[in-house]
């Protein structure tokens, strides 16, 4: 490796460009020779049987070109536990279940083909409270499981849990001990642009599709498996990238709409493309989970945290996403956030008739960081101590083994904390503006930093390709979707391999051309890209550096014959060319080979371009170079039953910290200023890091304070942005400061650590907190909407009424 | 039935066959060929689609194609300069980390541009009011609120040098 010249330091997005002009290409843009267009039939009701799906009236219409129902067509299995279908037949479980479909000629003609289709059913009893749910006798969702076997009950069968020191004789030990119930509620992920894929069969089956997905290849393989359920075993899925408008976890599964393409695609022998609506996407792409969440936990005279109890209960909706498994990202937070000694930890997710749930940035984590950091502040009360100072005794170290398992290599915690309390003079404000109704607030997080192992691989492979011009063309599996992915690995490149940036060029995802990697989630992208990409860089300099042994003494003549025409007076300087000829007495920097022993004469350098040709075309010794490393990282597949494992190779710490005023005859919570302070590892591109927070930051803040997605009987009522309300630029305007703490892991590239999804996880319980300080209420149930604080400060007035 | 619709658009006339009820974005995307106008949510809610008429932003997925009759549009494709040079907004935006996903980004930038017409030294509140009509999920705003800023200063400079 090469000393960094453009890791750390200021650059722009190697995609700015584009995207500022227009040219950067997203699904909704990209047109297929002969293309059709689809569209989705959605049940009328929560549950109910089938008894009759009439297509006559739609096929006859002029411009159409199929219409498929599950009676038609090939049984499509689908989700993280195979209980869903592309198509359903027999009954349907929630409001979008997909029950027919059509291609036409336009998207207008497959709108109204759609509309003419008529379904007859039989309503059934229909349950939308997860805990009415578990009852005895509360409708079946599912009958059977996806192998048929009877199921007795609306609990899924995928437990986590965690049980750890003596939790008996911890709690008796507390001299302090907070409880409560909260809740978060279903979040729309709301990436500007919507999903949609466009499928494309070759006539030997072979599939093409262009898929708004951050799993590529675990969406291959769900691809095969349908192909050979369409009766085309041993053919391939090819999935191809395009620009994504947003991720934020809705690519973490592969989707009914995906496959009705495909199915559409097989039946016409044409490219179908499908494409939600605003409103399709609010109502038929699931949403965050949500979550109500039992947490007790105690702490002795001094603070020192005792023990934790935390128990979830999460709606499952009717099917089945991986986003079932946040338990497995919230088993973190839940035993290792702070140190605590004794920890017990449930979760339970159960089938409803409502919207079935999938992934959304933090995965679980923001869901218990909301009851853990609200309580904390409960307990600094109680024990009468300053709640950072609370959090400081309490803070994670480097060198711990947390109860589940979790080796902490590095840790800023500490630091962070410190950081987000100067930036909001905490000292000076805590609790000394309640006669403003201002008040200050501060929680923290830990979360995956060397991704999260949640499959039997957790690598992901690079290929760099360098060509006779000097470019080096990278293949990565994982997606950029807006993040900045693309940004850290170019710089990386660059400094790994030793090439200027502008050489960098990444090449489109696509499954046919990049290796295997598990996809973009649990922040692992640049953490598993840069590692991956470091690896190959490495092996390509090693290789380089032993062929330029053979052909160096040769250009360096060249270059003297060439120095000499232009300088006349020049006489070579006395240099020993063979102990130059060297592997190792080589250096690449910025795309010019030269002897590490003399790295400042024009002479002895070689421009990278012109040496891969020298090495290329010399007969039948020519060689080019391509690389490629898979980096798989040192972490463990916990053991779920029991809640153990270190499940990342490295763990990443943050505070964020607001002070907010309070109107309390409105209720009207108003943020003054925010700050968010983020153990980073390593910077790689300051640029994307700062987006990264900022923009996970104002994900938190619509998270905690107005995003709500509601849904009324298993139907979602505010299917737009005027009725479910995302921040807009008015609504951030305070100022947040950005605190970096670099402690730089030994198993980051160049240290750094995952930093995609720390920005949203804290912001709701420093937000709640900064509200108790401000006025002395404590809201429980996410939104706090203004309502919510009107009505906890009037029963906190009937509970007690004012001295005369 | 189609009919006949010529206006002007980025600067070059053109004539298109449309249907009467056709909105704005369809045509610009549809048989022009400007996919750089994106549509966000087809309701007017998040800007992603706004374009200039005459000079004034509008959303192209609200806008029947028919009032653009006789007058000038101006896509995020003509904002720049000739050859691909890059606009001082959407230079900022570049330099300065106003993008991430991109989708909202067209629609930003025509906004912004817009904005700065009429008011050459906004301050924070004035840009942050200026493009509360633009959903961005993945900034915060807060480095495309940066960029604007850039932008007019840069805009500001280079008057002040002619």
């Amino acid at each position: 490796m090469s000393e960094l010249r453009h890791v750390g330091r200021e650059s722009v997005r190697p995609d700015a460009a584009d995207k500022a002009t227009g040219r950067a290409h997203y699904i909704h843009d990209l047109v297929r020779p002969g293309m059709l267009h689809g569209k989705v039939k959605f049940s009328e009701h929560a549950h109910a049987r089938i008894v009759h799906i009439d297509t006559s009236r739609a096929e006859r219409l002029p411009g159409v070109r199929a219409v498929i129902t599950a009676y038609d067509t090939p049984e499509v299995r689908i989700g993280f536990l195979r209980d869903n279908f592309a198509l359903k037949r027999d009954k349907v479980r929630q409001y979008r279940d997909e029950v027919a479909a059509v291609a036409a000629i336009d998207p207008e003609i497959a709108a109204e083909a759609v509309e003419l289709i008529r379904v007859e059913y039989e309503p059934l009893g229909a349950v939308f409270d997860p805990v009415e749910a578990m009852a005895e006798g509360a409708p079946l969702v599912h009958e059977v499981d996806a192998r048929g076997r009877p199921v007795e009950s609306n609990v899924l069968q995928l437990t986590v849990g965690h049980e750890s020191g003596d939790l008996a004789a911890a709690e008796r030990a507390s001299k302090h001990i907070a409880e409560g119930e909260f809740s978060t509620p279903l979040i729309q992920q709301s990436c500007m642009g919507t999903a949609g894929c466009i499928a494309e069969m070759d006539v030997r089956g072979n599939l093409t599709i262009w898929a708004k997905t951050q799993i590529p290849f675990l969406a291959q393989r769900d691809f095969n498996r349908a192909l050979e359920d369409m009766g085309l075993p041993g053919r391939n899925a090819r999935v191809i990238v395009p620009t994504l408008g947003g991720g934020f976890g809705t690519g973490l599964d592969t989707h009914a709409y995906e496959f009705i393409a495909i199915l559409l695609a097989h039946r016409t022998g044409r490219p179908v493309k499908m494409l939600y609506t605003r409103e399709e996407e609010f109502a038929n792409l699931s949403p965050r989970q949500s979550s109500r969440t039992r947490i007790v936990q105690g702490c002795d005279a001094d603070g020192r945290l005792t023990f934790r109890r935390m128990e979830v209960l999460q709606d499952n909706g009717a099917y089945t996403s991986w986003g079932a498994t946040f338990p497995t990202v919230m088993l973190l937070p839940a035993t290792s956030l702070y140190r605590v000694g004794a920890v017990k930890f449930d979760a339970r997710i159960v089938y409803t008739n409502n919207t079935y749930c999938q992934a959304m940035r933090g995965y679980g984590n923001p869901e218990v960081t909301w009851p853990i950091e609200c309580t904390l502040d409960e307990l600094a009360e109680q024990a009468g101590i300053d709640p950072f100072e609370l959090r400081m005794r309490n803070r994670n170290e480097p060198g711990e083994v947390t109860p589940m398992g979790a080796r902490v290599t590095t840790c800023g915690l500490g630091e962070c904390l410190e950081g987000a309390a100067e930036k909001l003079d905490w000292k000076e404000k805590r609790g000394k503006q309640r006669n403003a109704r201002r008040g200050v607030g501060m929680a923290s997080l830990i979360h995956v930093g060397g991704s999260g192992r949640i499959y039997r691989s957790d690598g992901g492979g690079v290929i760099l390709k360098l060509d006779d011009y000097g470019n080096v063309n990278v293949s990565y599996g994982g997606v950029e979707m807006g993040q900045g992915l693309h940004s850290a690995l170019t710089l990386t490149v660059a400094d790994a391999l030793g090439v200027l940036p502008e050489r960098v060029h990444i090449n489109p995802t696509d499954t046919a051309t990049c290796p295997w990697d598990v996809g973009t989630h649990a922040s692992r992208g640049a953490f598993i890209a840069c590692n991956a990409a470091i690896r190959a860089a490495n092996e390509a300099r090693r290789r380089l550096f032993e062929m330029a042994a053979e052909v160096y003494a040769q250009e360096v003549a060249r270059n003297a014959e060439s120095h000499r025409r232009k300088n006349p007076g020049w006489t070579q300087p006395d240099v020993f060319l063979p102990a130059l000829c060297r592997p190792e007495a080589f250096d690449l920097r910025d795309s010019w080979l030269f002897p590490k022993s003399r790295p400042d004469e024009p002479w002895l350098r070689i421009e990278l371009g012109r040496l891969l040709r020298a090495l290329h075309f010399r007969g039948e010794k020519g060689q080019v170079i391509v690389e490629e490393a898979f980096y798989e990282p040192p972490s463990e597949l916990p053991d779920w039953d029991r809640g153990m494992g270190n499940m990342s190779a490295c763990y990443t710490y943050g505070v964020q910290g607001v002070e907010v005023e309070v109107d309390e005859d409105t209720g009207e919570v108003r943020i003054l200023r925010a700050v968010s302070a983020h153990d980073v590892g390593r910077v790689l591109s300051p640029q994307a890091l700062a987006g990264q927070i900022y923009g996970g930051f104002a994900q938190g803040v619509g998270y905690a304070m107005y995003e709500e997605v509601r849904s009324v009987e298993g139907r979602i009522a505010n299917p737009s942005f005027t009725d479910y309300k995302i921040p807009t630029a008015a609504e951030m305007g305070f100022p947040v400061d950005v605190v970096i703490v670099e402690t730089d892991d030994p198993a980051g590239p160049f240290g750094a650590k995952g930093i995609g999804e720390p920005g949203l996880v804290p912001t709701a319980p420093a937000i709640a907190n900064a509200i108790y300080d401000a006025i002395g209420v404590r809201i429980h149930d996410l939104p706090i909407t203004p309502e919510k604080i009107v009505a906890a400060l009037a029963a906190r007035r009937r509970e007690t009424p004012p001295s005369r | 039935m189609k009919v006949e619709c010529a206006f002007v658009v980025n600067g070059e006339p053109v004539c298109v066959d449309v249907a009467p009820a056709a909105r704005l974005v369809d045509v610009l995307r549809g048989p022009l060929g400007l996919t750089g106008t994106k549509e966000g949510c087809g309701n007017g809610e998040c800007g992603a689609c706004t374009v200039l008429v005459d000079g004034e932003p509008v959303n192209a997925c609200l806008f029947p194609v028919l009032e653009v009759e006789g007058r000038e549009v101006t896509t995020i494709e003509g904002i720049g300069g000739p050859g691909g040079a890059l606009s001082p907004v959407q230079e900022a935006f570049v330099r300065h980390g106003g993008i991430q996903c991109g989708f909202c980004t067209p629609g930003m930038i025509v906004t912004a541009t817009s904005l700065l017409r009429s008011n050459p030294d906004p301050s924070d509140d004035e840009i942050r009011d200026g493009l509360r009509g633009n959903l961005c999920r993945c900034t915060g705003y807060v480095q495309i609120v940066d960029s604007v800023r850039e932008a007019a200063k840069a805009m500001r400079e280079e008057g002040a040098d002619e």
